[in-house]
């Protein structure tokens, strides 16, 4: 039976968390042994763990500054996890002031972190529900209140569809959500892949096992499959690519070769 | 800001990009290195002012280590390569012209209060950050532990607000809980209810699967059972449920918990039953009806081998007649004592006695026994009936005709048996009343072609089954066709073409013989019409109609007989009615009046079947007829050569009395030629039989009569 939406499910943090192994990654104290053991051990095979995370984390910022320069004033990011620095509404208000701003997780400690984060900042909010469920998302009162599905939204779902298992069908919930947007809007995606890391795919499997030890399977998809999430849309230059190379503001040569794993793009809904 | 090449603020922005080079790869910010540089050119100012400054001052050197944290500079590694940076650098860029020695200490001094300051900074933020996010994981328990309580909170008011009685009980069937309905359905408190077990509730109207569905369910092998199932209550008196039983898991799935979800039934199952019981029962004498007895008789029937059954169909002689003398009240308490008697008839297992309406009873028996059985049963309902019934101070002899019908089971339908019983009765009863009779195959077939026959004849009417067949009437004295002799058929649906001595005797029974005979009149009139116009220089051709005794009463036969020939437009002269002898006679004057005007009319009477009675023939000046017809029997005589003598001598004798008295003379049954000879010698002035025509459509009659027209 699928659970009530008043009935939320219990919180064990005893289990590890994505989005606080994430925080951990970026040096953040936002965690606790269980999220700290798991990316330690995912670090063992992928030591560079923490560059790609920093990696998807500038590729973000600069994605939000796009948008910002191609006039897009709200911003829905889903799967936003723990907020630390150089979030969204930050690098968004800062390119351009009263930019609205809608957070989506479905961890309830994100929720209530970013909650917390963003008790007294005007215009944005954080939204408790699922990338699988995209009605209840557009439904939710935040998203009513900030963002106006007429016109455009720069919709980021960065660093969270290798997390969606084809058994749940993301692609469905990925289109399901363009379909609810205005022409004009944006689709940022980063996603993880095999392609691009510097080590052995062995090595990396170490690293996806633990992820799939933690009930969190992470999902590494082909360039193709990645590329499938933009149906409907037109890539902005330069297309599906490293995140170092999508409009990069210094030298990629100058990037981690960790940097270079998996994909980032900017789709336009025409 | 501008700055001169090799100037002071040069070399300290030198400083900052080999610092921020030094450190960049290992911090976590999101910024573009040249964006980081930026961050910490402030801070590398603030060192070189600290470095040249009269006094040290630690706090500066801890500030700038707590703004590194503050940069998302985190990781101790960024630490070490600032403090390497500015130990290797900051006197050499910053220091000016100072005094190397004591610049250096000053540097040394400072990389101490940064590392602190950078420590402390550090340790202030992971406390914080540890404190958020412990107080986040608080937040979101204490928001699921409030919709958790709302939930439990709606989920306890639907318990105890259902309608339906809800109970949870462990595996091994000890009741944890019940809710207010459930509490109310047995009329208990919850201490009556506490410590129960759900096997104790059993009860002897339990279905055999009800108890193998629980040890299923308990045993993990059953998700849910749905029964209809009666329970005690503490006063005794039976709680009737719908029953659904689920097994509950947990999230391992392991068994866990059973669910009963139970609907109180039990007046809505007296409900039925007093329905079941009115739809299956007379409400006059509360014996079972129709509709039971059928489905009694069906079972019986259907019956495996060895099994028999006997019938008892019973119908008072002379129901009515109480029923019209006495009124109906008093009918009714007849039929409620005759059914108190025969129930008293049927106790023994296996026997029942139904109304089936009216005054008409069926007492059942079955087992393999019946042939006896059966012969008993009449004998003591019979005996039942003996007793005279006293009603309103009158003692009333009742009678009853029994047909009984006995035999194994599985070879006849309900229905069957029913009507030879049916037909048995009215054999007892014809056979004079007060009698059993039992069934006969071939009695059975008899009657059910007479009862079929007088049943459908009302239909056949209005259905168009029936048909006119037209025999000619020639006259001997030249061969000419001088009429015809109107015979109608009926064209059974499943008995195929019926001659008149099959239903005439049933439609005079039932009365249909009057439209029946107004029809055939009509019918025979018109058709003779038809004949006039069409060949009407051949003289006109007469049409002959029988007249049943039962018309000859009938007050509108006159009136009919004018009203067809006028509407018709047939001459009165061209119609003749045959009456038979035996109608005629004792007829007395008022029988004849009618007769009478249809002769004045001149409408032909012909007398048929004349010598077959008792003829009297002293009468015969009385009748208005005007012409004898011969019965066949006295022309079988003339069918051999030479004709039997005296045969010829009646037929002559009566030709002459005939022809004394003004009468024509007309034989039926001609069969022969020599037959038709000696018939014209002796002076018989018309003729019909197959010799001539058997009878046939009205085109034959028409085609006889234009050849004999033409020849």
């Amino acid at each position: 039976m699928e659970r009530p939406a008043w009935a939320p499910r219990s919180i064990d943090i005893s289990v590890p968390s994505v989005s606080r192994i994430y925080d951990y990654y970026l040096g953040g104290s936002h965690n606790f042994e269980v999220d700290r053991e798991a990316a330690r051990k995912a670090m063992e095979f992928l030591p560079g763990l923490p560059k790609i995370m920093q990696a998807n984390r500038a590729f973000m910022r600069r994605a939000v500054r796009f948008a910002a320069d191609e006039g897009i004033s709200q911003f829905l990011d889903i799967g936003s996890g723990i907020p630390t620095f150089g979030n969204v509404h930050e690098v968004a208000r800062a390119a351009r002031p009263g930019a609205h701003v809608v957070y989506v997780d479905h961890d309830p400690v994100a929720v209530a972190h970013s909650q917390a984060v963003l008790r007294d900042v005007d215009d944005t909010d954080v939204v408790a529900a699922d990338l699988l469920k995209p009605q209840e998302i557009l439904a939710s009162a935040e998203v009513q209140r900030l963002i106006d599905l007429n016109r455009p939204v720069a919709l980021l779902l960065v660093a969270i569809l290798h997390f969606v298992e084809d058994a749940d069908d993301p692609y469905a919930a990925v289109a399901e959500l363009r379909d609810a947007l205005a022409p004009g809007s944006l689709l940022v995606v980063t996603h993880a892949s095999y392609e691009g890391i510097p080590l052995p795919a062995e090595r990396t499997e170490g690293a996806v096992d633990v992820y799939k030890n933690i009930r969190n399977p992470l999902i590494m998809r082909s360039r193709e499959e990645i590329a499938r999430f933009f149906e409907g849309y037109d890539m902005v230059e330069p297309g599906l690519v490293p995140m170092p190379i999508w409009r990069p503001d210094t030298a990629p040569e100058d990037e981690d070769p960790y940097s270079f794993s998996g994909f980032a793009g900017v789709g336009r809904t025409a | 800001m501008t700055a001169e090449p090799d100037g002071p603020e040069d070399r300290l922005r030198r400083f900052a990009t080999i610092w921020s080079r030094a450190v960049f790869p290992v911090t976590s910010t999101s910024l573009t290195r040249p964006e980081f540089e930026q961050q910490l050119i402030p801070l590398a100012r603030r060192l070189s002012e600290a470095l040249r400054a009269r006094t040290f001052q630690a706090a500066e050197g801890q500030a700038v280590g707590a703004a590194i944290v503050s940069a998302h500079c985190t990781d101790p590694e960024a630490l070490s390569r600032t403090l390497d940076c500015v130990d290797a650098y900051l006197v050499l860029y910053c220091g000016e012209d100072g005094p190397q020695e004591a610049l250096r200490t000053r540097s040394a001094r400072l990389q101490h209060a940064m590392a602190a300051g950078f420590a402390q900074a550090l340790r202030e933020r992971t406390l914080s950050e540890q404190e958020a996010i412990y107080q986040a994981a608080l937040n979101a328990r204490s928001t699921v532990a409030e919709a958790l309580h709302a939930s439990e909170a709606r989920f306890r008011a639907v318990f105890e607000g259902a309608a339906i009685g809800i109970a949870i009980a462990d595996l091994e069937g000890n009741i944890l809980q019940a809710n207010g309905a459930l509490l109310r359905m047995f009329g208990g408190s919850e201490q009556t209810m506490r410590g129960r077990r759900v096997p104790e509730w059993t009860h002897p109207d339990d279905a055999p699967q009800v108890w193998k569905l629980y040890e299923e369910l308990v045993s993990g092998e059953r998700e849910h059972y749905h029964v209809e199932k009666a329970f005690y209550r503490p006063d005794g008196t039976a709680l009737w449920t719908n029953l659904t039983v689920s097994l509950l898991r947990d999230a391992d799935g392991e068994p866990q918990y059973q669910l009963a979800l139970m609907e109180d039934t039990t007046e809505r199952r007296l409900l039925n039953l007093r329905l079941r019981y009115e739809a299956t029962h007379d409400a006059l004498t509360g014996l079972p009806n129709r509709t039971l007895f059928f489905e009694r008789l069906e079972k019986a029937l259907s019956a495996g081998d060895d099994q028999r059954f006997g019938l008892c169909y019973l119908d008072l002689d002379g129901f009515k007649t109480i029923n019209d003398s006495l009124g109906h009240a008093a009918g009714d308490r007849l039929l409620v004592e005759v059914a108190d008697r025969l129930q008293s008839c049927a106790t023994a297992p296996g026997e029942m006695v139904a109304r089936l309406g009216g005054d008409e009873f069926v007492a059942l028996t079955i087992g393999p026994d019946t042939e006896r059985e059966v012969d008993e049963l009449a004998g003591r309902i019979m005996n039942a009936l003996v007793t005279p019934i006293s009603i309103d101070g009158r003692e009333l002899a009742v009678r009853g005709s029994i047909g009984i019908v006995e035999g194994p089971a599985g070879e006849r339908g309900p229905a069957e048996v029913l009507r030879s019983a049916d037909i048995t009765m009215y054999r007892a009863k014809s056979a004079g009343g007060n009698r059993f009779e039992l069934a006969d195959p071939e009695a059975d077939a008899r009657a059910i072609t007479r009862h079929g026959l007088t049943t459908a004849l009302p239909a056949a009417l209005d259905r168009g089954e029936f048909f006119i067949e037209y025999q000619p009437l020639v006259h001997l004295a030249d061969g000419s066709v001088h009429g015809a002799e109107a015979l109608v058929r009926w064209l059974h649906p499943q008995h195929g073409v019926l001659g008149p001595d099959q239903f005439i005797p049933l439609a005079e029974h039932t009365g249909l013989i009057v439209p029946l005979g107004r029809w055939v009149l009509e019918q025979s009139v018109r058709q003779a019409r038809r004949w006039q116009a069409r060949h009407g220089g051949a003289g006109p051709l007469r049409i002959n109609v029988n007249l049943s005794p039962c018309q000859l009463t009938h007050p509108g036969l006159v009136q009919d007989t004018v009203d067809i020939l006028e509407r018709e437009g047939l001459d009165a002269g061209a119609l003749c009615l045959e009456v038979t002898e035996s109608a005629l006679i004792g007829a007395d004057d008022d029988l004849l009046k009618p007769l009478r005007r249809l002769a004045e009319m001149g409408v032909d009477i012909a007398l048929d079947d004349f010598g077959t009675g008792y003829s009297n023939l002293a009468n015969l000046r009385r009748l208005p007829v005007s012409i004898l017809k011969l019965d066949r029997s006295f022309t079988q005589g003339m069918q051999q050569f030479p004709a039997d003598p005296v045969d010829l001598k009646i037929v002559e004798g009566i030709v002459s009395l005939a022809h004394s008295l003004d009468l024509a003379v007309t034989v039926e049954g001609v069969e022969t030629g020599a037959q038709a000879e000696q018939l014209r010698i002796l002076g018989c002035d018309t003729a019909q039989g197959w010799y001539y025509a058997r009878p046939g459509p009205p085109e034959r009659l028409h085609d006889l009569a234009l050849v004999d027209a033409t020849g």
